[in-house]
C-alpha cells in the first residue's frame, strides 16, 4: 500500500520525500510556491500605501541618485576624465546589487520558520523570491536612471549593451552565492549578521565603485584585484565606457571564485535545510 | 495508508544529546483517529512536526500514500503584517487552491466581518484561532494532524470545529495531540501513550488513560471521590 501513487501528487508528496513526482511537477511546484513568497514578500515590505511596490525600484533609485549628487559635488578623486554620473551610476548600481542581496539574505529563514510547516516550502524558495526581488529592483533602478539619464544627455549610452548586461550578471552572481551562502550561516551563527555589517560597509569602498583600478598605485592594484567583485565591475565599466576608460579585469579569476563560493553555499543550505526546525 | 517505523529524534543541545523518540511506529489508516496522551515534553509535538514533513528524523522511516495536513492549531504560517484575505491568498497559492472558493469559506467560517482585511496583528486571540482553523480546512487532506485545538476558542468555536473536522471529515485519518483527556476519549478511536521516547498504542481509551495516569505519577488527592474523567 505504501507503493500508491498519492492521489493529488501536486500538492503533496510524502514527508521527507518527492517521490511519486516527476521533475516538470516539482517545478511546477517550485514555481507556484517563488511566486507566492514573492507576492507575500512584496506586500510585507511595501504594503498598499502610498506607491506600494514601486518602493522596490524608487528606493535604491534615491540612493543611487543622491550618491551621484554627492561624487559630482565634492569632484571625486576616480583619478579619470571619465564623466561622473556614468561613474557613480554604474558603481553604485553593482554596489546595491551584491549588497543588499546578503542584507536581504540574512536572518530570512528565522523570519520565516513558521513556513517550514508546509512542505512544499524549502528553504531555497525563500531565499530566491528574496533574491529575485533584490535582483528586480536593483536592474530596474539601473536601467531606469540610465535610460533617464541618456535621455537628458547626462551620460552617453553604453558602448557595448550586452557586456554590460553580462558583467552585471556576473555580479548578480557573485550575489546571490554570497547571500545564500551567509543567509545558511546565519542561521548557525549570529555572528555572521553581526559581521556582515562591517564587512559590507569597509568591502564598498575597496570593491572598485569609488575608483577605476588603472588609476591606482601597481601595489594598491595587486591587492585589489584579489577581490573578485572588483572584477565585476571593471567589466561592467569596459561595457559602458569602451575604450575611453581602460578596465583592468580577470573573468579567469571571477567565475571560478563564483562557481566555488556556489558550491559551497549550496552545501551550507544542504546542511541547515536538513536541519531546520521550524518555531 | 501510513506506516510510520522505528522513528528516532535527537535535538542536540549546548549540553549533551536529548533523545526524545526512541523508536515509535504505527500504522495508521484512512478513517482512524489516533489521540495521542502524554506529559509535557513527552515529544508529541515533536513526533507531529516529523509526520507532517517540517522536520526530518534522525533515523526511521515514515511511508504515506496520503495526503498529510502541517498541524492544525498552529498559527498556518500566517504573516502578521498581512490581512487575514492575503494569508488565504497566499496558502491557496502555494496549495494551488481555487481562491473564490477559499475566501468565500472562510469569511462564512471564521467570522471575522471586516477584519478580514485587516492585518492578522490587530486580531485577537479567537480571531487568530479561527482564521488559522479555517485555512487548515481549505485544503482537503486525507490526513489531519491535530495539535492541541482544544485549547483556544469559546464553546461555539469548538462545536463548528468538531463539525467540521468530525461529521464533515470523519472519514480521515486524524492524530490528535491534547491535554483534554476527555476530548481524546470523545474523538478518537485509537490511543497511544507517549512517555520516555516510546508510543504504547491502545484500542480501549481507559486502558490508556489508566497506564498514562500510571506513568505520570498520578495520584488521586485527598478526598478524592471516584470522579475522574466520566465515561459516559
Amino acid at each position: 500500500m505504501a507503493s500508491q501513487v498519492p492521489q493529488n501528487a501536486q500538492d503533496s508528496a510524502p514527508p521527507n520525500t518527492s517521490y511519486g513526482r516527476s521533475l516538470g511537477e516539482s517545478l511546477s511546484v517550485q514555481r507556484r510556491v517563488i511566486d507566492a513568497l514573492l507576492r507575500r514578500e512584496m506586500l510585507t515590505r511595501y504594503g498598499r500605501h502610498n506607491i506600494g511596490f514601486m518602493w522596490l525600484f524608487v528606493e535604491p533609485m534615491i540612493f543611487t541618485i543622491g550618491v551621484t549628487i554627492l561624487w559630482t559635488s565634492t569632484k571625486s578623486i576616480h583619478g579619470s576624465d571619465l564623466p561622473i554620473v556614468a561613474f557613480a551610476l554604474t558603481g553604485y548600481s553593482s554596489v546595491l546589487l551584491w549588497r543588499n542581496m546578503p542584507g536581504r539574505c540574512i536572518g530570512a529563514l528565522q523570519a520565516n520558520l513558521p513556513l517550514m510547516y508546509h512542505r512544499n516550502i524549502k528553504v531555497g524558495d525563500i531565499y530566491t523570491a528574496r533574491l529575485l526581488l533584490e535582483f528586480g529592483g536593483a536592474t530596474i533602478s539601473f536601467t531606469g536612471l540610465s535610460v533617464l539619464l541618456i535621455a537628458a544627455e547626462w551620460m552617453e549610452p553604453p558602448d557595448d549593451v550586452l557586456k554590460v548586461f553580462a558583467g552585471w550578471l556576473l555580479i548578480t552572481w557573485f550575489g546571490c552565492a554570497l547571500a545564500i551562502g551567509l543567509g545558511a550561516l546565519s542561521h548557525m551563527s549570529e555572528l555572521v549578521d553581526k559581521l556582515w555589517h562591517p564587512f559590507s560597509y569597509l568591502l564598498f569602498p575597496l570593491s572598485g565603485a569609488a575608483f577605476l583600478v588603472v588609476a591606482l598605485p601597481q601595489f594598491a592594484q595587486d591587492i585589489v584585484l584579489w577581490i573578485p567583485i572588483v572584477h565585476g565591475i571593471e567589466f561592467v565599466r569596459e561595457g559602458f565606457f569602451g575604450s575611453r576608460a581602460r578596465a583592468i579585469y580577470d573573468l579567469g579569476y571571477l567565475i571560478p571564485f563564483n562557481l566555488v563560493m556556489s558550491v559551497v553555499s549550496l552545501i551550507a543550505l544542504r546542511y541547515v535545510s536538513r536541519r531546520v526546525v521550524p518555531e | 495508508m501510513m506506516r510510520v517505523r522505528d522513528l528516532r529524534k535527537v535535538y542536540r543541545t549546548r549540553f549533551d544529546d536529548n533523545l526524545v523518540l526512541d523508536g515509535v511506529s504505527f500504522d495508521l489508516a484512512m478513517g482512524d483517529r489516533l489521540g495521542i496522551l502524554g506529559r509535557n515534553g513527552a515529544g508529541k509535538s515533536t513526533m507531529i512536526r516529523l509526520i507532517s514533513g517540517a522536520e526530518r528524523p534522525t533515523a526511521g522511516t515514515i511511508e504515506t500514500s496520503m495526503s498529510v495536513s502541517w498541524p492544525l492549531a498552529f498559527g498556518g504560517a500566517f504573516q502578521h503584517q498581512l490581512t487575514g484575505f492575503d494569508n488565504v491568498a497566499f496558502i491557496s497559492r502555494v496549495y494551488r487552491q481555487d481562491f473564490e472558493r477559499n475566501i468565500a469559506f472562510v469569511e462564512q467560517f471564521a467570522e471575522l466581518g471586516p477584519y478580514l482585511r485587516e492585518p492578522v496583528m490587530t486580531y485577537s486571540s479567537g480571531m487568530r484561532a479561527r482564521l488559522a482553523f479555517a485555512i487548515s480546512m481549505i485544503i482537503e487532506f486525507d490526513c489531519f494532524l491535530i495539535d492541541e485545538i482544544s485549547a483556544v476558542g469559546d464553546a461555539r468555536f469548538h462545536d463548528r470545529c468538531n463539525y467540521e473536522l468530525f461529521e464533515k471529515r470523519g472519514d480521515r485519518a486524524m492524530i490528535i495531540i491534547s491535554h483534554d483527556a476527555a476530548y481524546v476519549r470523545d474523538h478518537c478511536n485509537r490511543w497511544g501513550v507517549l512517555h520516555d521516547g516510546k508510543l504504547a498504542l491502545y484500542d480501549d481509551f481507559e486502558v490508556a488513560y489508566a497506564d498514562f495516569k500510571k506513568l505520570i505519577g498520578w495520584k488521586p488527592p485527598p478526598g478524592w471521590m471516584e470522579l475522574q474523567v466520566s465515561t459516559a
